[in-house]
């Protein structure tokens, strides 16, 4: 529709300027909407938008890379010089030694390269020549990253058992592969365990193949070609890089502790019958689960067994009565770790049923410290080798926990979920910075903790020291304490033993108390789970009014 | 004669002078194509180094040439844990000297 306004405009005032005036504006058009329109148009309904509301994922398949190395060439060399002749490029380097430009520009270059020589020598210009306060490290949260993942190649995924890391430098890592089930394996399961290689987290480097299953495996400190695993059918066999060697049978130890020469692998060289009451009696013999061994003290070591007690032996006692030492009772359940503190090699850290504890060589009576019963069983435990105060441990919910003696002793400093299944094995490299540890399908995770938790703090070691005294202190009271009041007691039975009322009383009957045990059980659960109902339900009406505040 | 063989002993002196500091291990004298004309390394080492410096020398040349046409690169200084690599750059050649000084 053209729009057009006309004006007139005398002659004689043509060419000359356009005078403008203001006016207010007016409406020279108006188009309405014309519903009518509307019938050429349809209303599409439903419309098609692809949207997605997952990750942007990469459409190739998982990179996969591999090393080899590169073969460099020489190069720049004139087109008519064969590099790989000897006589023509030592032609050619003469010839350039004869120009003139060569030689001044080396002597001036010889001048300027002097100068600087001379000055590296005479003081290191590197050097703190002030010394800055010390800047005060912001304290920084706890954490451990989670850096690769291990997964066990084969269809039947298998628990891994035991982890080992290379002894030089740690760059490998062993990790045995045993289905803990008492006879649920299936048929085709295999037995293999691997060797992975850090940078390769795709494929295990190499794989052992034993006769059974491995159930543990350790690399020799001395020689890192060598590694020792024991079986699920009882054996041992010695693995080196080399060949293969096949492991040899030794019946299942059940209670005894065998001591093995890896050059005479045929028959025990020496054999300690695990027997609390020293009779060497096979019969009352417990069954070894763990041993601690510390190469600095090659005369002690100790075994944890099944059912809860650790037994600290002498390996140079002149008859088996005598190698047993002591007994710590303690643990309501088989002890899966064992492991002497790195910088106090007189305490030792156990776990078994649901708590870790520490115990002194000292005190037999009961741990020095302990943790509070967990919500899970732990199952494995070991020290850090960077810093005496922190120790970390592996539940079967598939939590790691670190804890830190001089920060909190009452609950874990850091708790990481690692995976969905139990953990059941855990290992710390050298460093104290990397850790590995083995699921129940099979998934070994690499873990990076934050240097906070794997650098030594100052004062760090006569904080524990003190630390470690003073509980083993108060342990040592209470024991004293504990002697008198039951040497009272015995006086006063003794004293008494006619009183008909006493024996009475004292012939309460087993089930009575088991009754009343599981009653009080059973009312304290409830108490427990009624208060956290109650927190609960705290929690979320602060929540919700909350957010009825910010709306 | 005479003269162009007392320029080449000139060198000779030179380098012989720079060996003699305490800390040097090794000296390599590189084109400006990347061709070690002189070292006192093996020959392996050598070619590594003369490729690998040759690249960096470039780039740390081309770096400053960039930010400022004006200037130029005069010495080059990489210190490393183990020693120093020091370059000296010419037009045409430079001049690599690898020393550790708290040997």
């Amino acid at each position: 529709m053209e729009i057009t306004y006309v004006y007139s405009k005398f002659r004689r005032e043509f060419g000359r300027q356009g005078l403008f005036s203001d006016r207010a504006e007016a409406v020279m058009v108006d188009i309405q909407p014309n519903p009518r329109l509307m019938s050429n148009f349809v209303v599409k309904t439903p419309r098609d938008q692809a949207s997605q509301a997952c990750m942007d994922m990469s459409e190739h398949p998982r990179f996969e890379s591999s090393n080899c190395g590169i073969n460099h060439m020489e190069g720049a060399w004139p087109k008519d010089i064969n590099p790989r002749d000897l006589e023509q490029t030592v032609r050619f380097k003469k010839k350039i030694e004869k120009e003139e430009n060569y030689v001044n520009s080396l002597v001036h270059l010889g001048y300027v390269m002097d100068h600087c020589i001379r000055q590296n020598n005479t003081i290191d210009i590197y050097q703190e020549h002030f010394k800055e306060d010390e800047i005060e490290k912001v304290p920084e949260f706890p954490t451990a990253k989670t850096m690769s993942v291990f997964r066990d190649p084969n269809q039947v995924k298998r628990t891994i058992t035991g982890l080992s890391w290379h002894p030089d430098g740690g760059r490998k890592l062993a990790a045995a592969y045993c289905s803990l089930d008492f006879q649920k394996s299936p048929p085709d399961m295999s037995f293999d365990s691997y060797i992975w290689d850090l940078e390769k987290p795709n494929y295990p480097e190499m794989a052992l193949k034993p006769e059974s299953p491995l159930v543990c495996l350790d690399y020799n400190p001395k020689d890192p070609h060598t590694l020792l695993g024991g079986s699920y059918g009882g054996q041992i066999g010695v693995f080196t890089f080399r060949t293969q060697v096949v492991p040899r049978s030794c019946g299942t130890p059940g209670g005894a502790i065998l001591w093995w020469d890896v050059r005479k692998l045929s028959e025990p060289t020496e054999r300690l019958v695990l027997d609390p009451s020293r009779e060497g009696n096979l019969d009352q013999a417990l069954g070894a689960i763990s041993l601690e061994f510390e190469p600095t003290m090659p005369t002690k070591f100790m075994v944890g067994t099944e059912q809860g007690m650790v037994v600290s032996c002498n390996r140079k006692a002149k008859t088996p009565a005598e190698k047993i030492v002591c007994t710590y009772e303690g643990h309501h359940g088989p002890i899966y770790a064992i492991q002497r503190n790195p910088f106090f090699p007189k305490n030792f850290l156990t776990v078994g049923d649901w708590t870790a504890r520490i115990w002194s060589e000292d005190i037999k009576e009961s741990s020095i410290m302990w943790t509070k019963y967990q919500m899970s069983y732990l199952m494995d435990a070991c020290w850090s080798p960077v810093r005496p105060s922190v120790f970390l441990t592996v539940k079967m919910e598939g939590v790691l926990d670190i804890w830190d003696l001089l920060f909190k002793q009452s609950e874990p400093t850091l708790s990481v979920k690692v995976s969905d299944k139990a953990l059941y094995s855990l290992r710390i490299q050298d460093n104290g910075q990397v850790l590995a540890c083995g699921s129940h399908s099979g998934e070994a995770t690499l873990l990076h903790i934050s240097s906070g938790l794997s650098t030594l703090q100052k004062n760090e070691k006569s904080l524990m020291a003190a630390m470690f005294e003073r509980e083993t202190k108060r342990e040592k009271i209470l024991e004293a304490r504990q002697r008198e009041i039951r040497l009272k007691e015995r006086s006063r039975s003794e004293q008494s033993r006619e009183d008909e009322a006493w024996r009475e009383d004292g012939d309460e009957d087993p089930e009575q108390i088991l009754a009343k045990v599981e009653s009080d059980f059973y009312s304290m659960v409830e108490v427990e789970m009624r208060k956290r109902e109650r927190e609960r339900r705290a929690a979320a009406l602060i929540w919700i009014r909350r957010r009825r505040q910010t709306r | 004669m005479s003269f162009r063989r007392k320029k080449g002993a000139e060198v000779e002196e030179t380098l012989k002078r720079i060996q003699s500091q305490k800390g040097v291990q090794g000296i390599i004298i590189v084109n400006s194509e990347g061709i070690p004309v002189k070292s006192t390394l093996d020959n392996q080492s050598t070619v590594q180094y003369s490729a690998l410096i040759h690249q960096l020398v470039m780039k740390a040349r081309s770096t400053l040439r960039d930010i400022d046409p004006q200037n130029d690169l005069t010495f080059l200084r990489v210190r490393s844990k183990k020693n120093e690599i020091m370059i000296a750059p010419d037009k045409d050649y430079f001049l690599i000297v690898i020393q550790n000084p708290s040997a």
